[in-house]
């Protein structure tokens, strides 16, 4: 389960809102952060409507549940589901995760979020990825920019989590996988109080991820605002990564040319919240 | 120092940072930090003079995000040049390759400029500026200063003289009101580098 994914599994989950469910994850092989932070999305999201924690079924790959473990998984599902999870508590410092998965709910988190991060992207932004070792700084601030996009829009609970990858089938050469969810009012609900009435009978998710994610538009009238956004997809670009952003019922990306992603889907279930998820690849070679 | 120039002001953003904010954090990320700490600025600077140029030092920061930059650099001098009273001047120091990015691109947000230090007395005008603000402010920095008598060493022709007033305008030199002495701001920080 990752971004290629993602969207029919949340999509889903949307329709049947509302009805008692059961996660059953005993079948996963594969999850990389923007999985992980669908699930909980998603649990959370089934939760909410129905008024009791849904029942999650974890996987059998040993693999996969250390995986897990080694992400943080279990301690923010048992939050979310009625689960048999048993937390390790042990963070993982030997593998490829960049960040465990971490709560987003104030700008405190940020700074710890920033502040836990430096050490380790540092060594895997140059030997994973073969960025120049100063990178560590403007990738430090963009972590720091699309985290602070939950607590400033949002205004819901949010999620973060980063880890390497080899995606040597895929691309090959190694990846890092960003991955950040909230479930709160999305960039429609965000921006409509401002800007829905200059746009009419267009105004949409699609045409509010348009707005806030290629033109900087924000809810606040400083003109200072809504950079975040825009550094962020500047910053990946430079990298020749793929940022991409699901609000409601459309998804906006900035893909570069070893991606196939469509720059805009629409017509998605109605899923609340805002999902950005970011992919840098290494450096080929000279 | 020169009766006819403003104050001069340093202010260590990295202490201002851990006086104010909480000595937990170590970068000048979010902008809840950002605005702590442009007030705990804002708070100094009303104890200056009459008029001051201040040199707020960002050479302890080690992160210094977009949100922040905003709010330090962007909204401070947003402030004093909305300000009819044009008290305060800035110069940016320790500006180094990983924070100049932020800081310029919040400049450019708002069609700002500031003075900023980018290397051990390298001085630069970034943000936004026209190409004759750009020579006339470059001509000024190499001098340091120049007498109002021969102000047409730095600003020769008709669009050097308006880039000079435009410059003046926006606190990226300053103009002395008795003698007419122009004063790069670099010059007027010298000391306290």
């Amino acid at each position: 389960m990752d971004q290629s994914s993602i969207d029919e599994f949340l999509d889903e989950v949307v329709q049947y809102q509302g009805e008692r469910a059961l996660f059953d994850a005993r079948h996963l092989r594969w999850v990389d952060p923007n999985g992980m932070l669908g699930l909980l999305l998603a649990g959370s999201v089934a939760g909410e409507a129905l008024g009791v924690r849904p029942r999650m079924e974890l996987p059998d790959n040993p693999d996969v549940q250390g995986y897990l473990d080694r992400m943080g998984f279990y301690s923010h599902a048992q939050k979310v589901f009625e689960c048999d999870a048993d937390p390790s508590g042990i963070a993982s410092r030997a593998s490829d995760v960049l960040l465990e998965i971490t709560a987003i709910n104030t700008n405190h988190d940020v700074h710890e979020i920033v502040d836990r991060v430096q050490d380790r992207a540092g060594a895997m932004l140059t030997s994973r990825l073969g960025y120049p070792s100063a990178s560590v700084i403007p990738f430090s601030v963009m972590l720091s920019e699309v985290c602070q996009n939950i607590i400033e829009h949002a205004e819901g609970p949010g999620w973060v989590a980063a880890q390497a990858y080899n995606w040597a089938k895929r691309l090959g050469r190694f990846v890092i996988v960003i991955s950040v969810m909230d479930r709160g009012r999305g960039f429609k609900g965000s921006l409509s109080d401002e800007h829905s009435a200059r746009y009419g009978d267009r105004w949409s998710d699609s045409t509010a991820l348009e707005a806030a994610f290629l033109h900087g538009l924000t809810r606040f009238a400083d003109p200072g605002r809504g950079q975040g956004l825009q550094q962020i997809r500047k910053q990946v670009s430079k990298w020749n990564g793929l940022i991409s952003a699901r609000s409601g019922t459309a998804r906006i990306s900035q893909v570069p040319e070893w991606d196939d992603s469509l720059p805009m889907v629409d017509g998605m279930a109605p899923l609340p919240g805002a999902q950005i998820s970011i992919i840098l690849p290494a450096v080929v070679g000279p | 120092m020169r009766t006819d120039a403003p104050d001069p002001i340093a202010i260590d953003v990295g202490e201002v940072l851990q006086r104010s904010v909480t000595s937990l954090y170590s970068s000048l990320i979010t902008r809840p930090t950002g605005r702590a700490v442009r007030m705990a600025i804002e708070t100094q600077l009303r104890g200056a003079g009459t008029l001051s140029v201040s040199l707020i030092d960002f050479s302890e920061v080690g992160i210094i995000d977009y949100s922040c930059a905003d709010e330090v650099v962007a909204k401070l001098l947003k402030q004093y040049l909305a300000d009819e009273r044009r008290d305060a001047l800035f110069v940016f120091r320790g500006v180094r390759e990983p924070h100049r990015l932020q800081v310029e691109g919040v400049l450019q947000r708002q069609k700002l400029a500031a003075v900023v230090e980018t290397a051990p007395s390298q001085f630069l005008l970034v943000g936004t500026f026209s190409d004759q603000e750009r020579q006339v402010w470059d001509r000024l920095e190499a001098k340091g200063a120049i007498n109002a008598d021969a102000v047409g060493q730095i600003a020769p022709d008709r669009s050097g003289v308006m880039a000079l007033e435009s410059l003046v305008e926006r606190g990226l030199v300053f103009r002395s009101s008795e003698s007419g002495r122009v004063y790069a701001l670099s010059q007027l920080v010298a000391h306290l580098i």
